[in-house]
């Protein structure tokens, strides 16, 4: 092939606009594939507010409710619970709720909406198990400070009962609290806030 | 041969033939820490055929996988022994690649001209990892699920797109249906990539021709052998010599193989982790989380790192630098010489306590954190680095041998 008389600035031009096309065509065409990976209109479906019935929850109980597929508590704590959460503040990493691992009608020191009721999700914010209920006071293997709480059988991360997390756990923040709110004094709706939006 | 010369004059088989095994000059001084790749082809082959083979019965369906896997096991013909040899392979398949990467290690196998082998292979060594993780999932258990989720939050660690990221993966708020069957797609998948990436490897390798265990390059050497005049005089045809060799470790590996698969098949929880007999349940996580044993050093440095900032991924950076750093390994190692038979005390030393590291953090990643054991995590994390990051110093200053001019036995 001769190259007399060939423009070789404008082939260059010519090539570089062709790849160029060529590489937006095929970003255009990898984003129904990247797009298509999300979650379905149905998986979406799913994760719609749910409601738990708490008229049959005694004090120190636990009800846990699936929401998106993920594992929601009520725990309805006793008076003695509430009386021990202030106690515990120096032991926990982020006792006030700084970080916004909850809505803001939660960010108060039993991080809930009614005092004893405490809702959260029960996946620890360390690497996503779900940490074990464990209500019982200073049991052996949890030591003498344990007021009641959960605790990670993954990597024992430990939270208290407002599920805030103690200091030294691989947990970096304390538990999530969904939006939630009560349609009676029995039905907690999770998923959506009180004032409706969810 | 009229036939051979019909094919040669419209497909290149004599010639292929020739030039990557019967006149493919390998060095001559191979000892048993060769069989190792053309034993990692071999199990490649029984994951695709067996895993091909899984694939027709098997159901990607979160409520049927389970019970699919247990028809395998129960009802279909030899479908035990199928889906045994194919668990089993996937442990063989890493226990034969680690072998052949300490190889490479020993015998300086990633340096000058063989960098770009070296990096390929490490892209296999991801592909893998990736296969395996994708696989582990299919059977639906307990560990299966929850192994995911742990390794799926990895991503929600992610600074600003963590959240979105993990969501995409999993197509779902959780693992669920949506995840178990894009991950089957990709487990299907992956092997095919991963033949091409071993078709590039081997290309390579012929390209630069094998290292040996004296690190002697064969091809600088003199010329002339009982078969050419102008091939290494070190260098022997691969097909009979080494094609002959490799069947007898094909003959030693499948003695091994077959006695996991038909006495041990999850090897006492390592190769099949209990919990995963147990079908997968989103509410309930298994007291004890630990991933496949093959990946338990790098479970081990993440879990090692504690959260700084209110974030874990710190962890999740050191376990992906982990393994990007041996990436690094041919500009490290500024030794003059290769082959750890010349190399000095103190890269010996180096490398002997980088394997007890590796073994020791294997072991810390299978166990439930103590505080003992995440303090031992800390300082063999911290070991398993300096083998690499101090390599360029301790490699320049050891006293090496002098390397003779041509191999040795």
């Amino acid at each position: 092939m001769s190259s007399e008389g060939v423009d070789l600035k404008k082939r260059r031009f010519l090539t570089t606009a062709t790849a160029v096309v060529g590489a937006v065509g095929a970003g255009f065409v990898a984003v129904p594939f990247i797009k298509n990976w999300n979650p379905s209109e149905r998986a979406k479906a799913a994760g719609a507010p749910e409601e738990a019935d708490i008229s049959a929850l005694e004090p120190g109980g636990l009800l846990r409710v699936k929401w998106r597929g993920k594992v929601c508590w009520v725990v309805h704590r006793t008076e003695q619970n509430l009386k021990d959460l202030p106690t515990l503040d120096d032991m926990l990493s982020d006792p006030t709720s700084e970080v916004p691992n909850q809505p803001e009608y939660c960010k108060n020191p039993t991080r809930s909406i009614k005092p004893e009721y405490l809702v959260a999700i029960g996946i620890c914010t360390h690497l996503g198990c779900s940490p074990t209920y464990r209500p019982d006071i200073a049991p052996a293997d949890l030591g003498d400070y344990w007021k009641g709480g959960f605790f990670c059988p993954c990597h024992g991360s430990r939270f208290d009962l407002a599920a805030r997390v103690f200091k030294g756990s691989p947990a970096p923040t304390n538990l999530h609290i969904p939006p939630h709110k009560y349609l009676s004094d029995d039905v907690i709706l999770i998923g959506v806030d009180p004032e409706g939006k969810a | 041969m009229s036939l051979m010369s019909w094919i040669d004059e419209r497909f290149p088989a004599t010639k292929v033939w020739n030039e990557h095994l019967a006149q493919y000059y390998a060095p001559k001084n191979f000892n048993s820490w060769y069989f190792f790749g053309s034993l990692a082809m071999l199990v490649l082959v029984n994951q695709i055929l067996t895993g091909v083979w899984l694939a027709m019965a098997y159901k990607p369906d979160a409520n049927l996988a389970f019970a699919s896997v247990e028809y395998i096991m129960r009802d279909m013909d030899y479908g035990w022994l199928i889906r045994y040899m194919h668990s089993t392979g996937a442990s063989a398949f890493f226990i034969v690649v680690y072998l052949h990467m300490f190889r490479g290690l020993m015998y300086g196998s990633y340096r000058k001209p063989r960098e770009l082998l070296w990096i390929i292979g490490l892209v296999i060594y991801l592909a893998m990892m990736a296969t395996a993780f994708f696989g582990y999932l299919l059977p639906w258990g307990q560990m299966s699920y929850w192994g995911a989720q742990v390794i799926v939050n990895l991503f929600s660690a992610v600074p600003f797109i963590g959240d979105d990221l993990s969501l995409w993966i999993r197509g779902d708020y959780v693992i669920s249906d949506a995840t178990l069957n894009r991950f089957f797609a990709l487990h299907f998948l992956l092997p095919f990539i991963l033949a091409a990436l071993v078709f590039i490897h081997i290309v390579a390798l012929h390209k630069v021709g094998s290292n040996n265990p004296d690190g002697i390059e064969i091809k600088k050497g003199p010329k002339g052998n009982r078969w050419s005049d102008t091939a290494p005089a070190d260098g022997i045809p691969f097909h009979p010599y080494y094609s002959v060799k490799d069947i007898f470790g094909v003959g030693m590996f499948l003695i091994f193989f077959a006695a996991v698969i038909f006495f041990i098949p999850d090897m006492h929880g390592l190769f099949l982790e209990a919990p995963n007999f147990e079908p997968a349940n989103p509410l309930k996580t298994p007291p004890h989380i630990a991933p496949v044993w093959y990946f338990t050093p790098f479970y081990a440095m993440l879990r090692a790192v504690p959260p700084m900032f209110n974030s874990q991924f710190p962890g999740v950076i050191v376990m992906f630098a982990s393994i990007l750093i041996m990436f690094f390994l041919p500009w490290l190692d500024r030794s003059p010489v290769k082959s750890i038979r010349y190399k000095g005390p103190l890269f010996k030393i180096a490398l002997a306590i980088f394997a007890v590291t590796f073994i020791v953090l294997a072991y810390l990643g299978m166990h439930p954190a103590t505080p003992t054991k995440t303090m031992l995590a800390r300082i063999f994390t911290g070991v398993y680095f300096a083998f690499f990051l101090l390599m360029p110093l301790y490699s320049k200053i050891d006293k090496t041998k002098p390397v003779p001019e041509r191999v040795t036995k």
